[in-house]
């Protein structure tokens, strides 16, 4: 199928057929948000699934692997768990292990993370003057892994070309193919 | 006719479903396994120090020394879908200004292939014991277990407590001298 054939292709679509075109299209969009947020709503976590994106946890996580996280609000939060969290002043979440936790009677909880490959706790990735991480910086607890998968997502973070490629392709594709 | 692209196209695709289901099978084929085994564990040298905790809050806190004994075999704990233990070993105690504290005092990866037959004498402890205060003195009942978080290739992440714990107390004076 070369180039002519393809613009033949649009200009032979009536008015009807590139609007149901457009409809698809916007199906696939659409259905794919519902899952994310589906999956929000089930899980209770803002971001249920994350990619790797140091090696910090290494040998355990690489760099692309992708996390399945819950955070439900009764399960409480233990010694050597994996929690992902966010830190005042940084965008990316850090997928680390819980080292040290106290928990008092009202069931507050403070913690402590550290990366399976690194030599010293997280005290000095968190926040100027911030010792303890509490149940509000958790976006997540590690319950899954799957291997290599989000290195695609890597891919296109560090290389914005490839991504707009992708996504015309895909578009082009899904807009111009016939039933 | 079908042109280069769809060729590729399609075996591309039937690999990745034939990756997809493999994976799904090695999952499903390990999920329901019980990873649990016994393990022994003593205490040898356990004494309590009252020292300004630098790391944290500056305060003087108690801050717990001990070594260790530990045998166990985590042979059988291996298969197709393990690929790393994360071993640690927790205190588990209770002070009056907290309900639970849980303080990881030594960890160790296990990589598939590598030995699994544990048998340490007079081990030391990789983190410091620090309590969040001072709790640690005369308290009657502190507990170490070793847990292991299992890291499949692909998979759940359940974190399992080896049965054969191990209580030990503190002593009621502080020691002053250098170790």
């Amino acid at each position: 199928m070369d180039i002519a054939t393809v613009f033949d292709d649009v200009k032979r679509m009536n008015k009807r057929q590139f609007f149901y075109q457009v409809l698809s299209f916007g199906m696939i969009v659409s259905s794919a948000l519902m899952i994310w947020k589906g999956l929000m709503v089930v899980t209770g976590s803002e971001s249920p699934i994350v990619v790797v994106l140091s090696g910090s946890m290494e040998p355990a996580f690489h760099r692309g692997d992708l996390l399945f996280l819950t955070n439900y609000p009764e399960e409480p939060v233990r010694v050597g768990e994996i929690v992902v969290f966010k830190v005042e002043g940084r965008d990316i979440p850090i997928v680390h292990r819980v080292l040290k936790l106290h928990e008092k009677d009202n069931s507050t909880v403070k913690f402590l993370t550290k990366g399976d490959n690194n030599s010293v706790d997280d005290r000095g990735l968190y926040a100027p003057g911030q010792l303890w991480l509490t149940k509000k910086d958790i976006v997540g607890r590690a319950r899954g892994f799957l291997p290599y998968v989000g290195m695609v997502t890597i891919l296109m973070n560090e290389y914005p070309k490839f991504k707009y490629a992708v996504l015309a392709c895909l578009g082009l594709y899904v807009l111009m193919h016939r039933e | 006719m079908h042109s280069v692209l769809q060729r590729g196209n399609s075996i591309l695709a039937y690999a990745l479903s034939v990756l997809a289901f493999l994976t799904f099978c090695c999952f499903i084929s390990t999920v329901f396994l019980n990873y649990t085994t016994n393990t022994d564990i003593k205490t040898v040298k356990v004494l309590v120090k009252n020292v300004p905790d630098y790391s944290a809050s500056r305060e003087k806190n108690d801050l717990g020394f001990l070594t260790f004994d530990l045998k166990t075999d985590l042979t059988h704990l291996f298969n197709w879908n393990v690929k790393q233990l994360f071993l640690y070993l927790t205190a588990e105690y209770t002070t009056p200004s907290n309900e639970l504290n849980q303080v990881v005092l030594w960890d160790k990866i296990i990589l598939r292939g590598e030995n699994a037959v544990l048998d340490f004498k007079n081990m030391n402890t990789k983190y410091y014991f620090w309590d969040d205060g001072n709790g640690l003195k005369s308290n009657k009942n502190i507990t170490l277990t070793l847990s292991w978080n299992i890291i499949p290739n692909a998979g759940l992440l359940p974190n399992v407590f080896a049965t054969g714990s191990h209580s030990f107390k503190f002593p009621v004076e502080y020691t002053t001298s250098r170790m």
